[in-house]
């Protein structure tokens, strides 16, 4: 290590920044360790004023954590006679928790349906942008196409109003094409969203990958679309990748069109979580374990592919 | 391997015309280098040949067969390029077998002739590196590799040593040209390096805008120049043009600067007007009782040489003389040319006029 730099930051810059960044990262993440933290508070826990916030104190701030509103999320239940409950003693854990209000477990859920819908129709949407966007990059980056930067804008202006803006047109087509509620039709529907987005994030990296690696493939003996496959795909991962992420994210939490297309058979997630209707109330640890599910795919998607991304979002700004 | 015959080749890009009516032929196993300043047509030149561009029109003869129209995994022509396009993704061993498992090679012979290459290039102990962190001459090698592998009817290098250092350039020139004396594969180079070149070519073609303006040994373009612009682009310093007016007949043996009578190649045709009288600097010799005059403009030593900048009648003209010879800045000295070397030029259109010392080798 040289003792003197004048692009390097200095240790005490170094030890400020790094402060900063951990504070901002504690504030940031509040409100979801709060949620998960709701997930296993008992409902009046979970209301309590002054809140309670620490998992098995004895202190004010203290409660007992419970899974409560886990199992809240995946079951029905309904209140039963104390004969009945007395005929019939609990038979697992679960059933246990449910007893201390009078309640058998009747059934499952809706959630697991909403949550698999939401997997469904959100990875499913990923990949038809990211497959379609990426041929479509790959062929304005590469081909002369007539009329390209006019497409190019056509294909950007669809992302110049608030999806949303078109929504009663789009609930009438829906309705007189049969796609109302279908998984097709919200997985076209944000597709249809994102692949502008797709299109125009992939062409700069494809743009960014030199003509030469194809040429030489192409002299190696290959065609265009094995120099594609095994030339041009491997290096656009990064691109692609931070794509998936963006359409994912876009898809997963859309919240809109779900409640307005998706009643009974398509519905996602989103609308789902805050129809969870508890006793005399909202059934917040339950909506909370809710949230805290739905989280845990896009951040594990996100955690996975982290390389990637901060690739992509540095990326071009340093020519290599 | 093989004999590579390029006629009447012709690309346009929209209305620009990359490549004009060029034909030369490249013999089998010769060291054939393009050269030209950047946008000459050399390159695109090249990948017609390679296959990566198709010829507007013109044809392409590969060992006889027509090979304009192909696609260039049907060629059997390997290509270097200039940033070497290994496949980042890829070892270098995966590198030099890509063409080989293309071509659905057996593994053990894969990795047998990968073996044999890398032996002969000398980078047997980097085969399983990642080519992300190998030296410019590594790469370089690698690249090569790529190419010789799958031996290939001829190879096509686009300016491969352009991005290497100057002090491992002449090493890598070096050893380019072993691997070909070795290997005696038709190979296509471009550059627009003349003293690269020279030094490695065995026949040269000069290209400027689209045009070839001539092509032979490096030789007889160096001392027998076609047109002005190959006088002036080839050799450090070029050529000197001194402009005069005059006639000439068939079989002239001088021609007359200002009021001096100087020798030069018997003239093979006759010309009248505007002429460009052109003399390589190591031709001039400096002489005090010479009649035609000049003044020392200024002198650079090079160690063995010196080039002295003299001002004429006829124009600024440099002189490649001995070191120890004393030439001071403001002196006026007589100049005289080694006769049997002087190219006269159309000084309108820059074509040498035909003479004893360059018949036979203009073409068109």
């Amino acid at each position: 290590m040289s003792s003197f730099s004048i692009t390097a930051p200095s240790g005490r810059v170094k030890w400020i920044a790094g402060t900063l960044v951990i504070f901002y990262a504690l504030i940031t993440m509040i409100p979801l360790v709060w949620i998960a933290i709701t997930g296993f508070k008992s409902p009046a826990d979970a209301i309590a004023y002054p809140p309670k916030y620490i998992a098995g104190s004895d202190s004010d701030a203290g409660f007992t954590p419970t899974l409560e509103g886990y199992v809240n999320l995946f079951t029905t239940r309904t209140r039963q006679t104390q004969e009945y409950l007395e005929a019939n003693p609990p038979e697992t854990w679960a059933d246990e928790i449910v007893r201390q209000y009078d309640m058998v477990i009747v059934g499952p859920s809706k959630f697991g349906e909403r949550f698999l819908n939401s997997v469904i129709i959100g990875f499913g949407s990923t990949f038809l942008s990211v497959f379609l966007g990426t041929l479509a990059a790959y062929a304005f980056s590469r081909f002369k196409i007539p009329l390209a930067d006019d497409l190019l804008f056509f294909i950007l202006s669809t992302r110049m109003m608030p999806p949303i803006a078109v929504a009663i047109p789009i609930f009438l087509m829906y309705r007189q094409l049969g796609l109302s509620d279908t998984h097709l039709g919200m997985i076209l529907l944000y597709s249809g969203v994102n692949i502008s987005l797709a299109v125009w994030l992939l062409k700069s990296f494809i743009d960014g990958i030199p003509t030469e690696y194809e040429e030489a493939a192409l002299i190696d003996g290959y065609t265009r679309f094995q120099a594609f496959i095994k030339v041009v795909l491997p290096q656009a991962a990064t691109g692609i990748a931070s794509t998936a992420i963006f359409c994912l994210i876009f898809s997963w939490n859309e919240y809109a069109f779900a409640v307005l297309l998706t009643t009974a058979n398509a519905q996602t997630a989103p609308p789902f979580i805050p129809t969870i209707i508890g006793v005399g109330g909202l059934d917040w640890p339950a909506i909370a374990a809710g949230v805290t599910i739905f989280l845990l795919p896009v951040m594990i998607f996100t955690v996975l592919l982290r390389k990637h991304l901060l690739r992509g979002i540095t990326f071009g700004a340093v020519r290599k | 391997m093989a004999q590579i015959i390029i006629r009447n080749l012709r690309k346009e890009f929209g209305s620009f015309t990359a490549v004009r009516e060029s034909s030369f032929t490249i013999e089998d196993g010769e060291f054939f280098m393009l050269l030209g300043p950047s946008g000459c047509g050399k390159t695109t030149t090249l990948r017609m040949i390679a296959g990566l561009e198709l010829p507007s029109s013109g044809e392409i003869l590969l060992d006889g067969e027509e090979i304009s129209r192909r696609p260039p995994s049907e060629r059997d022509i390997a290509f270097v390029f200039q940033m070497f396009a290994l496949y980042p993704h890829m070892n270098v061993r995966k590198n030099i077998s890509y063409p080989l498992v293309s071509q659905g090679m057996p593994r053990a012979q894969v990795r047998a002739k990968v073996a044999e290459v890398a032996r002969i290039l000398g980078i047997e102990d980097i085969l399983d590196r990642s080519v992300g962190g190998l030296s410019g001459g590594d790469r370089q090698r690698v690249a090569l590799g790529r190419a010789i592998v799958r031996e290939p009817k001829a190879f096509m290098m686009d300016e491969p040593l352009g991005a290497l250092d100057a002090e491992f350039r002449e090493h890598m020139a070096e050893e380019l040209r072993a691997l070909h004396d070795r290997m005696g594969a038709t190979t296509v180079y471009v550059t627009h390096d003349q003293l690269e070149a020279m030094q490695m070519g065995d026949k040269i073609v000069v290209m400027n805008n689209a045009v070839v303006e001539q092509f032979g040994t490096p030789q007889e373009i160096y001392d027998k120049p076609a047109t002005m612009f190959v006088a002036d682009f080839i050799g450090s310093p070029s050529m000197n043009f001194l402009k005069f007016h005059g006639k000439i007949g068939i079989g002239a043996r001088e021609v007359a600067l200002g009021n001096t009578a100087f020798a030069v190649p018997q003239t093979r045709e006759p010309f009248e007007g505007d002429m460009v009288f052109g003399v390589r600097p190591e031709h001039v010799r400096l002489s005090d009782d010479a009649p035609y005059r000049a003044e020392v403009r200024a002198t650079e030593y090079l160690g063995t040489t010196q080039i002295v900048t003299l001002e004429t009648a006829g124009g600024e003209i440099k002189a490649r003389v001995p070191a120890h010879q004393v030439a001071r800045v403001g002196e006026s000295l007589g100049l005289d040319f080694e006769a049997g070397t002087i190219t006269l030029f159309d000084r309108q259109s820059g074509r040498a006029l035909k003479s004893e010392l360059n018949e036979g080798v203009l073409h068109g």
